[in-house]
């Protein structure tokens, strides 16, 4: 079992809108002594991880007795998962017939190995999708998949389709990733934990201290990308946006992401782009950066997400927690997180991204109204708490 | 005033399931709304409450929403809007109300509907699971404290969802003030409140209003 947080359900009330910790106490009260296991492949890491850190305990606090099973597998299994991952985010590979069957033999060995007695199994994204071959009708089983899986490969989606079809459900993080299916498909949406050291409360001392040893100056307003240094996600686009809007306002432009797996990325031509101009900062970020980035948005005055294409990208709502109006792209989750013209805008070019940014920075008040109003919006539907409600509702309609 | 039987505030979980039905134009979204689940009108336009933001969108109903915004049609956004889910009584009457709307339109145009060069519409269903939020009430002023406390849900249950559960075209909040407590105008006045106010925290703040009018510094 993986292990749990010190952060209670009570620590919630400062933060979650009101009677909502009453509520998913008295949720908890009616879902009394039900069982929900959920299982994914890897302990360590990512935003799954995260959240199942969170909820689990939280859950079990609620009483609804909640365990976390993780699937273990060869090196030979890890490629397989990370090939079949990419195959259905859209990524062509290579997936051959004894590729799949490692992929079953590995969920069938782990179905056998780990405690799945529960009234409600919730297994997380590929790799341990095969479990569900050894189910009894006892249980619900439910899908949760994290990916988009609008442009899955078709071949590898027609051989797993029958699998999660064994499911009772699917759950996926929204509609425009959901696949289609024979079984009922719900909708959640992804959250963020309000009590994390990304998103927790910080003291401006702290944030200067983040930010110095970032080499960040706070001298002028501060633009800022979080996201990887890959071509998807047009951080030399922001970086053109940036130059139109610099004809015109002092500002700073940051882009910060982790560091980049060898070949596909942009990182060497981002640094170039950014060697003749020292209001542009460019940081590659260290492992775990939940406190970096934590200070970063806070210090930024507007937040960017520009992608091409994009997964549900939850540093929207982070950054809308911490008071920004962001300026986003349609792709994946972005325009899902904003209230268009009330939290942020929606944009599809350089230039509407510019014209954008220099519209609010024109407008300080505005900046100053729209970050409320995206922190409100956020707190209504991205925190926590919300998922925490929802997976009580999906135990409760399974289990009825 | 006390009533013989207390008001027990019930909040609501919800769980929405995506459906198969797509459309891309107004003909397609007409076929579909004819053909989904009575669960998928509500949750397209009374249960659309729960997914308002602060500050409200521009129409009241998803499909007048994505009209306006996806495909672009503003004379039949308008219109589409304009159906009053709670004064239609029944989901069905919605539904019917709906197809003339789209069907008189699409007579009307003369020519191909366009279609969305984004989002498709996707229908969802809604599954509510009501749970006591343990709040409850025997005065009025107990009701008007415990109104300030529930979560947001309990306001969508009682003062939306009840019109359809109940058949009564008035929410629980209402009938329980005109029948338990014997307030028949302050039920009026609570029944009148316009669900298209905006935001369930706004309709919650418009009854605390109401409500704390009718409370002259003392319980009833």
């Amino acid at each position: 079992m993986a292990q749990g947080s010190l952060v209670k359900l009570d620590d919630y009330r400062q933060v979650a809108p009101r009677g909502t910790i009453d509520f998913l106490m008295r949720i908890g009260e009616r879902l009394r002594g039900r069982r929900i296991v959920h299982v994914n492949a890897s302990r360590y890491g990512g935003p799954v991880v995260e959240a199942l850190n969170r909820v689990v305990p939280i859950l079990s606090d609620l009483g609804v007795e909640t365990t976390w099973e993780v699937t273990i597998g060869t090196a030979d299994f890890d490629q397989v998962s990370r090939a079949v991952s990419k195959a259905l985010a859209g990524t062509e590979q290579v997936i051959t017939e004894v590729m799949l069957a490692r992929l079953r033999e590995t969920g069938v060995e782990n179905a056998r190995r780990l405690q799945l007695d529960a009234d409600l199994v919730m297994v997380h994204d590929a790799p341990p999708l095969h479990l569900v071959e050894e189910r009894t009708d006892a249980a619900r089983w439910v899908w949760r998949c994290h990916q988009d899986l609008s442009s899955a490969q078709p071949q590898l989606w027609n051989a797993l389709r029958p699998i999660i079809q064994r499911y009772n459900a699917a759950v996926f993080s929204l509609a425009r990733f959901a696949a289609p299916l024979s079984i009922p498909r719900f909708i959640v949406y992804p959250s963020i934990d309000p009590l994390s050291e990304r998103n927790r409360e910080m003291t401006r001392a702290e944030q200067a201290v983040q930010m110095d040893r970032l080499r960040v100056p706070r001298d002028k307003p501060i633009l800022l990308q979080v996201g990887p240094f890959e071509r998807q996600h047009d951080p030399l686009g922001v970086i053109n946006a940036y130059r139109l809007v610099k004809k015109h306002h002092d500002v700073r432009l940051v882009l910060a992401g982790p560091s980049p797996a060898p070949g596909g990325d942009v990182l060497g031509d981002v640094q170039e782009a950014a060697s003749r101009d020292p209001d542009i900062a460019v940081i590659v970020l260290p492992p775990d950066p939940q406190v970096e980035l934590n200070a970063l948005e806070r210090a930024a005055t507007i937040a960017i997400q520009k992608p091409l294409k994009a997964d549900f990208t939850i540093e929207v709502a982070t950054a809308m927690w911490k008071g920004k109006p962001v300026i986003g792209t349609i792709a994946g989750g972005i325009p899902f997180q904003m209230v268009v013209n009330v939290t942020g805008y929606t944009v599809e070019t350089v230039e509407g991204a510019a014209f954008r940014i220099r519209q609010l920075l024109s407008n300080p008040e505005l900046i100053g109204r729209m970050g409320a109003a995206g922190r409100e919006h956020v707190r209504r539907n991205f925190l926590v708490t919300r998922r925490l409600s929802d997976y009580m509702a999906l135990l409760a309609h399974l289990t009825r | 005033m006390s009533a013989t039987q207390p008001f027990v505030f019930l909040g609501c979980l919800e769980l929405n399931e995506l459906l198969p039905q797509e459309a891309h134009d107004a003909r397609e979204l007409l076929d579909q709304i004819a053909l989904v689940p009575i669960e998928s009108i509500f949750c397209h336009t009374s249960a659309s409450l729960l997914r308002r933001p602060v500050l409200a969108e521009a129409y009241p109903n998803d499909f007048a929403l994505w009209v306006g915004s996806e495909i672009r049609d503003v004379r039949l956004a308008e219109r589409l809007a304009g159906v009053d889910a709670f004064e239609a009584g029944s989901m069905e009457r919605v539904r019917e109300e709906l197809i003339a709307i789209i069907s008189d339109h699409l007579q009307h145009l003369g020519a191909a509907p366009p279609r969305t060069q984004g989002k498709r519409f996707r229908f969802f269903q809604i599954h509510l699971v009501p749970v006591p939020t343990g709040h409850q009430a025997r005065t009025l002023a107990e009701f008007r404290d415990a109104l300030a406390e529930v979560d947001v849900s309990a306001l969508f249950y009682h003062t939306i969802e009840a019109r359809y559960r109940s058949g009564r075209g008035r929410g629980d909040f209402a009938e329980w003030v005109g029948g338990a407590l014997g307030l028949a105008e302050l039920a009026e006045r609570l029944a009148h409140i316009d669900p298209h106010a905006g935001s369930l925290e706004r309709i919650r703040d418009r009854h605390l209003s109401v409500l704390t009018d009718a409370l002259p510094g003392g319980d009833f």
